[in-house]
């Protein structure tokens, strides 16, 4: 049986009027059409056919990770079957104890992570061997050292050697020496963030970089003269916040663009305004409106990338 | 998907597309097929990397490709090799292949270690593939880092990789593989870094707009004027360096790639590595009231004095940076107080770190000779161990007195109620000397200021041109910052006029960063209130009920952050209500601080308080009509101390009653439980209540007033 997601202190905002005054701004630039994306990412879910799904057939995990988030940011986690979406998990699980893209594939640290975090949705960490798991996670290098933190598993040695790769813009970037980029600062805030290390940060510099990459349309780039891309929402805006500098961006603006880039007819979101729409940028929007407290979108959390209610049960329940 | 356009598709295309997908899932059920141990752990990278590969038309003729070469059997044929070039040479994404051709290059020189000739040629046919395969896709990250490999065997000439890469960056000068794979290479062949800085040089004349190539410079230069590179000196360096990246700003002021290059060289001009020391509690030449828990007990005496349960009192050094090594044997201090033989150093942070900016001791006192003068003398830095956090060491000792009056033992506490209303009179200019506004002057005994000035000042004349745009008048702002750090007083107090009004027009003239100059103006205005005695005895106040304690009152500034803590260690009741704060970060530093109003702000939660927890005098504190509890989104959620940041934690006896509050109200739990608060006010936000209430009743158990109720008698 699922246990009742606990309502986090903060959740009950979304039933009073106090943030009207920004909300009304909200609706005035148009509305996120959440029942059309959930009727795409349920679609997305079952379609098993077509070209996309077939040579997506192998991250399988990675996308059903990204689909069952965002129902659960939106409040819709009860309409897929537990059961069946946690035994075809646990199907993918090798003997090593690390999980595969889908069933039949090899295991693979990122979609261990992935299927951590579906059972994490569902409340069913119980049902894992934590220490094999984490024995697989703690092989890897880079990815390993966020899926073993559950568990407070890393290796903060190595995070200070990557402080010391910080740039002339206060960013990081993929080896000391590479310039910044906004996925890899995303990555090292992080990492920072839940080993409770993010003093290291000149908070500031960082902070003034991160916001510029808010461009005239109110979209956010990885990089200083790049496009605007939805999946940035995700990745400036959660380094933000974590660093608590999310207010030197203009928010509303950013809202309208991750709005402008929906699919109204279909269902789905894309990286800028009338591209094609995917799962990965559907549930990146929809993680970016929750940062931004979108009326209707549950808080999701800026390290571990899920709703801050199931963050709070695992981390202060255990 | 990105980059892809949104249009319908026709029948024609599904019914393509349908057909694809028929065919690709057999070529995919084969692989699984012939999945076995020797393919183990490529197959996924190789159905990644097709997925990565743009048209589909293309992945069918690489499984086909795969298919055929069969590379999954275990023997290394010459076939078998040409099939992988070509299927490379289409895709080069494809790691299993990359990964299949390593094995087949240790597979082969094992057996011709003996014939160097052979052994470069079967390299220099590697590095020809992956040149071919950079051909079709430029940033293939297993074409790069093949390579890599391939050179790392140290038989390959490297003469050709320069001007391979040049010829591809050339195409894109911003490709961050090609700029990586540059690095190492240089590396590799330890070329030198000033011919390097020449490379930038070129590819940033050919266009200006190049973040990489600033980006690159600003490393290469930092690592030469670090060793000292010959020619490569501050004085002459930084100034030819503002007249290059002059260039990129003035011909597209809203091309970014200089503006952070720009700030970066002010940063080189401004600040030195070597740590100074700031500030400190007690000042040099000050006089100290102590006296015990009751107070002074001369009651028409206007001295403010400093009263403690505990018997001592704190000492504070506040540095320029983050220090480490600061101990009772870096730290030497004489004095007449019995009992300090064994001092231990705190730094003011998270109990993980062990570098801060701000470190404290407590002085022992004891009032068994009253009305004793007892003198103090520190000497910071006589021995060495005061290291910053870069690795630099504090190498200028400093020494300094101060007098420590120890007042008669009262006995009794105070428990009444601090309105915030009464019971203030005006400043006595004459009672207390504001000493601790005069910081130390290290800054200027340690700079060749020459240049420095000179440079900051052309910088100055020529963004004055610039200012009316917006990158301009924020260059503009912080050259004048950097300005009056280095200079005297009169010019101090005309910048930061100047600079006030530059932030309040970037407000208007950008809005979407309206925050940043908003926190910006707010660190200028706090800066200009505690310039001198003079502008900051106007918000100076006595409290009379609370021994004549030193009020500051910085309400209704409309400030956004706290500045200029260094200038405020003397305080030991502040006002900050009415403003636009939502965070106390910096308020850590202040360790006199025992009363502290902050209604009426934009606190959104108690972790945005967690910097108190380390203000053990705090007794009483008003966050009431803040945010608390209206917002889903946390933004100092991961800046406080609790179990989400790895901290250890323990319930206590109040968190093991009510776990379920002490979840839900997690952040007040940690803070609160850490504070010795007697008065409590959180009324006007989201989150009080009679819940939250009882909550706090029974996290905090030594509160007298919650909300101007009394709790217990």
């Amino acid at each position: 049986m699922r246990r009742k997601v606990k309502v986090s202190p903060n959740r009950n905002f979304f039933s009073r009027s106090k943030l009207m005054s920004s909300t009304s701004s909200f609706f005035q630039m148009g509305q996120l059409a959440a029942d059309k994306h959930v009727r795409y990412i349920l679609m997305a879910e079952k379609e098993k056919e077509g070209i996309e799904s077939v040579v997506m057939d192998h991250l399988r995990m990675n996308g059903a990770y990204w689909g069952l988030t965002t129902l659960d940011l939106l409040e819709k986690l009860g309409t897929v079957s537990e059961d069946e979406v946690v035994s075809w998990v646990m199907t993918c699980q090798h003997e090593s104890g690390g999980f595969a893209g889908n069933t039949g594939h090899d295991p693979h640290v990122l979609y261990t992570l992935s299927a951590v975090q579906i059972l994490a949705l569902f409340d069913k960490l119980n049902i894992l061997d934590v220490e094999k798991v984490s024995n697989v996670a703690g092989l890897q290098n880079k990815d390993g050292s966020f899926a073993g933190d559950m568990w407070g598993e890393i290796d903060t040695r190595r995070l200070l050697t990557t402080l010391l790769a910080a740039n002339l813009d206060g960013g990081f970037g993929c080896t000391p020496g590479a310039e910044s980029h906004a996925g890899q600062i995303f990555c090292c805030v992080g990492a920072l963030a839940i080993t409770g290390n993010l003093h290291h940060v000149d908070k500031d510099k960082l902070g003034w970089w991160l916001c510029e990459r808010q461009v005239e349309s109110g979209g956010l780039n990885g990089r200083p003269k790049k496009l605007p891309d939805v999946c940035y929402s995700w990745w400036v805006l959660s380094s933000l916040i974590m660093i608590d500098r999310v207010h030197w961006i203009d928010k509303a603006k950013l809202v309208k663009f991750i709005l402008d880039s929906q699919d109204l007819d279909n269902g789905g979101i894309s990286d800028r305004p009338n591209d094609a729409v995917d799962i990965f940028h559907t549930y990146f929007g929809i993680a970016g409106l929750s940062l931004l407290e979108y009326p209707g979108v549950k808080a999701i959390d800026p390290a571990y990338a899920l709703p801050v209610d199931v963050i709070n049960r695992i981390i202060f329940t255990k | 998907m990105h980059g892809r356009p949104r249009k319908a598709s026709n029948p024609e295309d599904e019914e393509a597309s349908a057909a694809k997908a028929v065919k690709l899932r057999v070529l995919q059920s084969q692989f699984m097929s012939n999945h076995h141990d020797k393919m183990y752990n490529s197959l996924f990278f190789c159905y990644r990397n097709l997925m990565i590969g743009s048209v589909s038309f293309r992945l069918l003729i690489i499984c086909c490709l795969l298919d055929v070469l069969g590379f999954w059997a275990s023997s290394y044929t010459k076939e078998a090799i040409e099939l992988s070039t070509k299927l490379l040479e289409i895709n080069p994404e494809a790691y299993t292949a990359w990964n299949y051709r390593k094995l087949a290059v240790e597979d082969t020189l094992s057996r011709i270690e003996s014939d160097p000739d052979l052994f470069k040629s079967v390299l220099d046919e590697e590095l020809r593939v992956v040149e071919s395969a950079l051909k079709q896709n430029f940033k293939s990250y297993g074409a790069w880092h093949h390579r890599k490999w391939v050179l790392s065997k140290g038989h390959s000439s490297t003469g050709n990789e320069l001007q391979l890469l040049d010829k591809f960056q050339r195409l894109d000068s911003r490709n961050f593989h090609a700029w990586n794979y540059r690095r190492f290479v240089v590396e590799l062949t330890n070329r030198s870094k000033q011919d390097e800085l020449q490379y930038t040089d070129d590819m940033i004349s050919r266009d200006f707009s190049n973040y990489s190539a600033w980006h690159n410079r600003s490393v290469l230069l930092s690592s030469l004027l670090a060793r000292n590179a010959d020619g490569f000196v501050p004085n002459q360096k930084i100034p030819e360096e503002y007249r290059f990246v002059r260039d990129a700003i003035f011909t597209d002021e809203d091309d970014q790639s200089g503006w952070f290059y720009h700030l970066w060289l002010l940063d080189q001009t401004v600040n030195v590595e070597t740590p100074l020391l700031t500030s400190s509690w007690p000042s040099h030449g000050s006089r100290v009231n102590l006296s015990g828990s009751g107070g002074l007990n001369d009651s028409s005496s206007k001295l403010p004095s400093f009263c403690s349960e505990s018997g001592s009192f704190p000492l504070i050094l506040y540095f320029d940076q983050d220090v480490g090594g600061v101990s009772s044997s870096t730290v030497t201090i004489d004095s007449e107080l019995k009992g300090n033989e064994d001092l231990v150093w705190e730094p003011v942070s998270n109990k993980s770190s062990e570098v801060s900016c701000v470190w404290v001791t407590r002085l022992k006192y004891t009032s068994t000779e009253p009305q004793k003068e007892y003198k103090v003398k520190l000497r910071i830095g006589n021995s060495p161990g005061i290291v910053s956090s870069r690795g630099c060491n504090f190498s200028s000792p400093y020494e300094f007195v101060f007098t420590a009056h120890v007042h008669d033992n009262v006995e009794g506490s105070q428990e009444g109620i601090v309105s915030w209303t009464d019971g203030f009179s005006n400043w006595d200019a004459q009672s207390v000397d504001l000493k601790s506004l005069v910081t130390f002057d290290q800054l200027n005994a340690h700079m060749d200021l020459n240049w420095r000035q000179e440079a900051i000042a052309e910088e100055i004349d020529l963004f004055r041109l610039l200012s009316d745009s917006k990158i301009g008048k924020l260059t503009l702002a912080r050259l004048l910052v950097a300005e009056a750090m280095i200079s005297d007083d009169a010019i101090k107090g005309v910048n930061y006029k100047e600079i006030l009004k530059l932030y309040n027009d970037l407000m208007a003239l950008d809005s979407s960063h309206y925050q940043y100059y908003k926190d910006e103006h707010t660190v200028a205005l706090l800066h200009t209130v505690t310039s001198s005695t003079e502008s900051l005895s106007r918000h100076l106040f006595q409290y009379s009920d609370m021994n004549n304690s030193v009020c500051l009152r910085l309400n209704k500034l409309s400030l956004s952050r706290i500045a200029s803590v260094e200038k405020l260690l003397f305080v030991q009741m502040l006002d900050l209500s009415h403003n636009e704060l939502h965070s106390t970060e910096g308020l850590e530093a202040m360790q006199l601080l025992s009363y502290l109003n902050l209604s009426h702000n934009r606190i959104r939660s108690f972790s945005a308080l967690d910097s108190l927890r380390h203000v053990k005098q705090l007794r009483v504190l008003d966050v009431s009509h803040n945010h608390i509890g209206k917002h889903s989104v946390d933004t100092t959620r991961y800046l406080c101390s609790s179990p989400l940041s790895n901290s250890e934690w323990t319930q206590d006896e109040a968190g093991r009653q009510m776990p379920s509050l002490a979840t839900k109200y997690w952040d007040a739990y940690f803070v609160l439980r850490d504070l010795n608060l007697k008065q409590l006010d959180i009324s006007g936000n989201v989150i009080a209540g009679d819940e939250f209430s009882s909550f706090v009743t029974q996290v905090v158990p030594k509160l007298v007033w919650l909300d101007g109720q009394k709790v217990r008698s």
